[in-house]
């Protein structure tokens, strides 16, 4: 196992960690402090370019590179956003940081409204974390009371108001430009880009959107300096730092772990998460990083013999012994996304495992365009004539046929977030999809006598 | 019957207004404050919602109706969401709704006969680490099984709920793994060797 020190989740184990006190006494608003006295805007930004702070909502974007966006004009008051909607299937990550460490997003926001130049900063949650949301305002109404959120923080006459804003239920308004209509006081769809929020945002101004656990490595990043924090990863210099991984699913030991970026899913699977859950059921696959990242088949091996192939060092391995970063997950043809895994054992049917994803998809769609809103109901419609055992061999053409049909032609990557995963599903387990067009299989995915057991007395689930 | 809300509700409201730069930005926490205080966004709801932030009734009800956690028609006491995505259903989610519906007599998407639990399917709750898992109104009850699902629906029928999970999650967030256990490192090779 890795040699670090936490740093995101350096605070969670402290009883009342939520609370000013004792997060203040743990060093929290230390570097919020520094920062507006003795830092200028630019040097902040600069930090966080050097950083190599890829978004941790799913893009992996680079956020010192998407601050670098900002351009505002005369009159135009720059607003932060903070992504707080964690609704991706298998992420619950940011949770873990709005319920257990509140005060360092806080801390986060402060420091990054002064480097972008906001005065006004939204934490938007889905309707469901009601609970985290009351953790942040209990945390923003101790920040208030100090003076570090208010008119003057800590005595700098630079005005940063934060407050939380509630969602009411919809995957999509986590899709940025969805979340700000949805900020809005509007129904979530999202909006044609560009123009991008940057230049046209919230309430029509300059915005900068960033996720969760984004913000919240910034202190770390300004107290450490870019450069220091980006070595801690694997992946320096392209993929910096520290982040949180999740894992759920057939594991021993699911839950939320903090590492260095570029770790493998080997070790996640079988050193963070305990291995497979039990013994006698090896791993079948696993979705990297939320259900719209394509899944990853163990006994798959990496064909790169050009050395010019950015995975030429693993040449011949396994699929779970690629560094989980950003680029290396692309360039494998699936995503980084949330770093969140869904561990599946060999007891799973990957049809059911596709119906169960596209039932999501279709339920979330927002409904704007035909592909993704059609698209999607037509996948469950024919994956569940194949579960049925209605099915025809031809239903896994159509499958991969619907999908890339949706690919590119949608106003969001919601689109492309269905097709993706149905059709790595589709290139992994295609014997498993035409048997099941042969034959039908149950529907749902595991109600055998094993997943019972987890719930019932003395399960391990107790 | 006219809508309106409590004065104490009334004040958050003003509260919640100096937060945007204009009032349909509350729209959603507004609908929020006022489904807490009536179960439900009836017609009349949505009137006075309108009415309150200047405006018309069919750009409240679009909202309304896009966010499935807004109810337009009257719920149970308690509505009991079921996590069903794929992480809690590959720990036995479907177990959980079954159960809940034997228990409560009707189906997910059903209010019990006796108005006190309304069961419906939610998707991923953000909890998929510590699943199978529902929410029940406001709380989250998680790592559930069947023994506990019914302590806490006694619970909710006896008007003592038990406490929801350790919003700290001490228990299933750790910052590391515990040290390297001396248990010997899975097989790669056993594991491909099932898998073929
Ligand atoms: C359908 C869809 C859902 C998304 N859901 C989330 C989410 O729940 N949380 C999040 O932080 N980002 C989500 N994103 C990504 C955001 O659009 C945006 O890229 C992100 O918030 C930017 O923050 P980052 O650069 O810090 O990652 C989603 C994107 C799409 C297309
Ligand atoms: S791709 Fe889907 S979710 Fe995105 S805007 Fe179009 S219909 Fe809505
Ligand atoms: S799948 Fe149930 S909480 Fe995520």
């Amino acid at each position: 196992m890795a040699d670090f020190k936490p740093l995101l989740s350096s605070r969670y184990d402290l009883e009342d960690s939520h609370t000013l006190a004792v997060a203040e006494k743990a060093g929290a608003y230390k570097v919020a402090r520094k920062a507006l006295m003795t830092m200028k805007p630019e040097q902040i930004r600069e930090e966080v370019k050097k950083a190599s702070l890829r978004g941790r909502g799913g893009a992996g974007f680079p956020a010192g590179v998407k601050w670098g966006f900002l351009n505002p004009q005369a009159g135009e008051d720059v607003y932060l956003v903070i992504n707080g909607d964690e609704s991706e299937p298998g992420t619950f990550k940011d949770r873990t940081i709005m319920n257990g460490d509140p005060h360092r997003l806080i801390e986060g926001m402060i420091i990054t409204c002064w480097a972008i130049g906001a005065h006004t900063a939204y934490i938007y949650v889905r309707g469901e974390l009601s609970h985290s949301i009351a953790y942040l305002d209990q945390a923003l109404e101790e920040a208030r009371a100090k003076g570090y959120v208010g008119d003057r923080p800590f005595g700098k006459p630079f005005p940063i108001h934060i407050y939380t804003h509630s969602g009411a239920g919809a995957y999509i308004c986590g899709e940025e430009t969805a979340l700000l209509n949805s900020l809005e006081g509007r129904r979530g769809e999202p909006r044609l880009k560009p123009p991008f929020p940057a230049i046209k945002g919230a309430f029509d101004q300059p915005t900068i959107v960033n996720n969760v656990e984004t913000i919240a490595s910034v202190p770390d990043i300004v107290e450490m300096g870019g450069e220091a924090w980006c070595n801690l990863s694997r992946l320096a210099p392209r993929d910096g730092g520290q982040r949180l991984y999740g894992i759920s699913g057939h594991v021993k030991k699911p839950g939320v772990y903090e590492a260095p970026v570029g770790i493998t899913m080997r070790e996640l699977i079988y050193e963070y998460g305990g291995g497979m859950l039990h013994d006698d059921r090896p791993l079948k696959g696993v979705i990297p990083g939320g259900s719209s990242t394509p899944v990853l088949r163990p006994d798959l091996t990496i064909d790169a013999k050009d050395e010019e192939h950015p995975l030429h060092a693993w040449h011949g391995q396994s699929e779970i012994d690629v560094p989980m970063g950003v680029d290396t997950y692309r360039a494998m043809g699936t995503m980084l996304g949330t770093c969140c895994a869904i561990v599946m054992d060999s007891s799973v049917n990957m049809v059911e495992v596709a119906r169960n994803l596209m039932r999501f998809y279709r339920h979330e769609s927002c409904g704007q365009c035909t592909p993704c809103r059609e698209g999607g109901a037509w996948l469950v419609d024919v994956l569940t004539e194949i579960c049925a055992g209605r099915g025809k061999v031809e239903d896994v053409h159509r499958i991969v046929d619907i999908s890339n049909n949706m690919m590119g032609n949608t106003i969001c990557a919601f689109g492309e977030g269905t097709a993706m995963p149905m059709l790595g599903l589709v290139q992994k387990y295609r014997e498993e999809f035409v048997e099941a067009a042969e034959k039908g299989v149950p529907l749902d995915v595991r109600h055998d006598a094993s997943t019972l057991e987890l719930v019932r007395p003395g399960g391990r689930a107790a | 019957m006219a809508f309106a809300l409590t004065p104490e509700r009334e004040k958050e409201v003003d509260e919640l207004l100096t937060h945007y730069p204009n009032t349909r930005a509350a729209l959603i926490p507004v609908l929020w404050i006022c489904q807490r205080q009536h179960g439900w966004i009836s017609p009349e709801v949505i009137a006075w919602v309108a009415a309150r932030l200047s405006l018309s009734t069919a750009i409240v009800k679009g909202v309304v109706t896009f966010y499935t956690m807004f109810f337009q028609e009257p719920v149970g006491e308690h509505v009991i969401w079921v996590c069903r995505t794929l992480s809690c259903d590959l720990r036995g989610a479907k177990a959980i709704q079954e159960h809940l519906e034997e228990k409560l007599g009707c189906h997910a998407g059903h209010t019990s006969k006796d108005g006190k639990f309304t069961i419906l399917k939610a998707e991923c709750l953000a909890a998929c680490g510590q699943a199978p898992m529902v929410q029940i109104d406001d709380a989250y009850y998680e790592n559930l099984t069947l023994e506990k699902l019914d302590a806490i629906i006694e619970g909710y029928r006896s008007g003592e709920p038990p406490a929801p999970a350790d919003y700290q999650l001490a228990a299933t967030t750790r910052t590391m793994p515990t040290p390297p256990a001396p248990e010997p490192e899975p097989e790669p090779e056993a594991t491909l060797e099932g898998e073929a």
